[in-house]
């Protein structure tokens, strides 16, 4: 190589197919092996310690590492355009571990209030029993959440691009209030996808993804990941000792201060995944890789089938509103020109006439899409989220998060369009009795 | 992620031409990252030499401690620093008289004025950077632990016989 060279960067399709994944060096493999194996034989003693020590670089015990599931880490970092990620079982997981690794008890953040309705609840119950509080914040005017910051609080969580379905937050000016207060703004990117959005690239500083949905694409596998960008500096606020500081859960080690731009990430793998233990099975790690080879592919098609389901549902007499913010009618419309130029994503909802009833008779009805509680898939699929993925908030909630009584949410799939539109139509007509 | 401030080609032809580093700052201490450095660099093949005044008359890693790279009897391709970005100037003059070949200074390390002195004088300069995690980024051990090597590639890359 020529010293003096310029590192070259390579697109997004190449980087989806390529990043992180080398031929296997022993065998030549060129598809990424999967690497079924709980644990890896140590040289020596001094081998095994330097590995516990972190002082060197290589595999334990797959709870924390895992050669396959570390391809899919790479991967997905080098996509978002971060400097690292960890990979855990779930969306779920990964968010816990995002603020296992920057909360203390007492501490507190705010969050959107228009997420998905399982991050609702588990924000509101499960995090309170790590004494984490959180105060939810309406969106639409990113002002509201500089109004809300406490002294407590330790970061600003929001989906840029909200399930179930059709809102765009402002990102940019609601990152320029963390920072302000020294905070990293958290970004569930999880339907954009970092095809259709990068967060990074609007002052976003740690990403969340569930890779069971678009990632994985093919409704195979559950996965998680939380991607930092490296640019966040933990020290300068002084915000974050379990950072910034020797920590007592791992002998003293200063992680910001030995990893530098990722010493993020090696807590939340080295502690968080270490003593929570929600690690990612590397046949699913091996799924997810093929599926987000062709996410390019998949998004565009995603997009351009949602976009004329979305037209279609709205000149339809028996649906009262849609929103997607593909639609000219959507007043996120101006945000997702800004923010999803390439798209506005494959999830979206609509109210059926005839309220909660009407909304079960819908889904009840479908023949092609597939009624289920998941998105992201290549098959079509529906839901009515009050009486599911909804229904352990309450009336208030659930409106407030857009799953009100007579929505529905669709997630577009890759079917031939016609198909899809034909199967709302022949439901949409039993709705009319 | 931050843009590479040197080249993938100026960091491999460093670390290629190197066998002995300088280890200014080395702490006797296991978790203080000029200790994971060494570890790891002796691991890799490379000698490493530490200076530390307060640590004088004893060993780490099994190498005897000097005060100064001045005291170090044989000669040194990389300076590496593991001291606070303010005190690096007089390391780098020293860096200069012993002959070394380049600066290197550890993450969060940086002296643009000493850099520039190093560079007059003919030496190679590396700032903010930590050797042990580019040498793993560059001979593909980096993404093993989920970071982003930012290196693509078709090759096999060869397996180290031991």
């Amino acid at each position: 190589m020529n010293r003096n060279e310029k590192p070259r960067g390579y697109g997004f399709e190449t980087l989806a197919i390529h990043a992180g994944a080398s031929p296997e060096p022993v065998t030549g493999a060129r598809s990424t092996p999967i690497f079924q194996t709980t644990s890896y034989v140590f040289n020596d003693a001094d081998h095994a310690a330097s590995l516990f020590n972190l002082q060197t670089f290589g595999y334990i015990y797959s709870r924390l590492t895992n050669p396959t599931v570390a391809v899919l880490e790479e991967r997905i970092a080098s996509l978002e355009g971060g400097r690292g990620a960890v990979a855990a079982a779930s969306g779920h997981a990964a968010q816990l571990l995002a603020f296992f690794t920057l909360l203390e008890p007492g501490d507190e953040f705010l969050a959107s209030r228009n997420l998905y309705g399982g991050s609702v609840t588990q924000f509101t119950h499960a995090f309170k029993r790590f004494g984490w509080n959180c105060h939810f914040v309406d969106p639409r005017d990113p002002g509201d959440f500089r109004k809300a910051l406490t002294t407590r609080c330790k970061a600003i969580f929001i989906e840029n691009l909200a399930n179930p379905g059709g809102i765009v937050v402002d990102m940019e000016p609601i990152a320029a209030i963390a920072h302000e207060a020294g905070l990293p703004l958290i970004v569930d990117n999880t339907l954009a996808t970092p095809y259709l959005c990068r967060p990074f690239d609007w002052g976003a500083d740690i990403v969340i993804h569930s890779m069971t949905k678009f990632l994985s694409g093919h409704g195979t596998s559950m996965g998680g990941a939380v991607v930092e960008s490296g640019r966040f500096d933990w020290a300068r606020f002084g915000k974050f000792p379990g950072l910034t500081e020797p920590d007592p859960a791992y002998h003293g080690l200063n992680f910001f201060e030995t990893f530098g731009d990722f010493g993020f990430t090696m807590k939340t793998r080295a502690v968080g995944l270490r003593d929570l233990g929600p690690a990612m099975a590397p046949m699913n790690a091996f799924l997810i890789l093929t599926g987000i080879e062709t996410l390019p592919l998949r998004m565009d098609r995603h997009v351009a089938n949602a976009q004329r389901v979305a037209e279609f549902l709205e000149a339809h007499p028996a649906v009262s509103w849609v929103s997607y913010a593909g639609l000219p009618s959507s007043p996120y419309r101006s945000l997702a020109r800004k923010y999803l130029p390439k798209g506005a994503g494959a999830v979206l909802t609509f109210g059926v006439k005839g309220g909660f009833e009407a909304g079960v008779r819908v889904v009840e009805t479908v023949e092609l899409i597939s009624h289920l509680a998941n998105i992201g898939d290549t098959r079509s699929l529906i839901i009515h989220p009050a009486s599911t993925t909804h229904r352990q908030l309450t009336d208030e909630q659930r409106i407030a998060s857009g799953a009100g009584p007579e929505v529905v949410r669709l997630s577009v799939g890759l079917e031939t369009a016609d198909d899809i539109i034909a199967d709302l139509d022949q439901a949409l007509a039993k709705t009319k009795t | 992620m931050p843009a590479p401030t040197y080249s993938d080609g100026l960091l491999c032809q460093i670390l290629r031409d190197t066998r002995v580093i300088a280890v200014v700052g080395a702490s006797p201490n296991w978790n203080r990252p000029s200790y994971f450095a060494m570890k790891y660099l002796q691991g890799k093949g490379y000698r490493t030499i530490p200076v530390n005044p307060s640590a004088v008359g004893e060993e780490i890693l099994g190498e005897k401690v000097y005060a100064t790279l001045a005291d170090i009897p044989e000669r040194v391709d990389i300076v590496n620093i593991f001291r606070r970005s303010e005190t690096v100037g007089s390391i780098v003059d020293d860096a200069i008289t012993i002959g070394a070949k380049v600066v290197w200074m550890q993450l969060g390390v940086r002296n643009p004025e000493a850099a520039a002195r190093a560079e007059a004088a003919g030496l190679t300069v590396v700032m903010n950077h930590c050797v042990k995690i580019e040498y793993g980024r560059l001979h593909g051990e980096l993404g093993w632990s989920g970071i982003n090597s930012g290196i693509i590639s078709s090759k096999r890359r060869n397996v180290e016989v031991r």
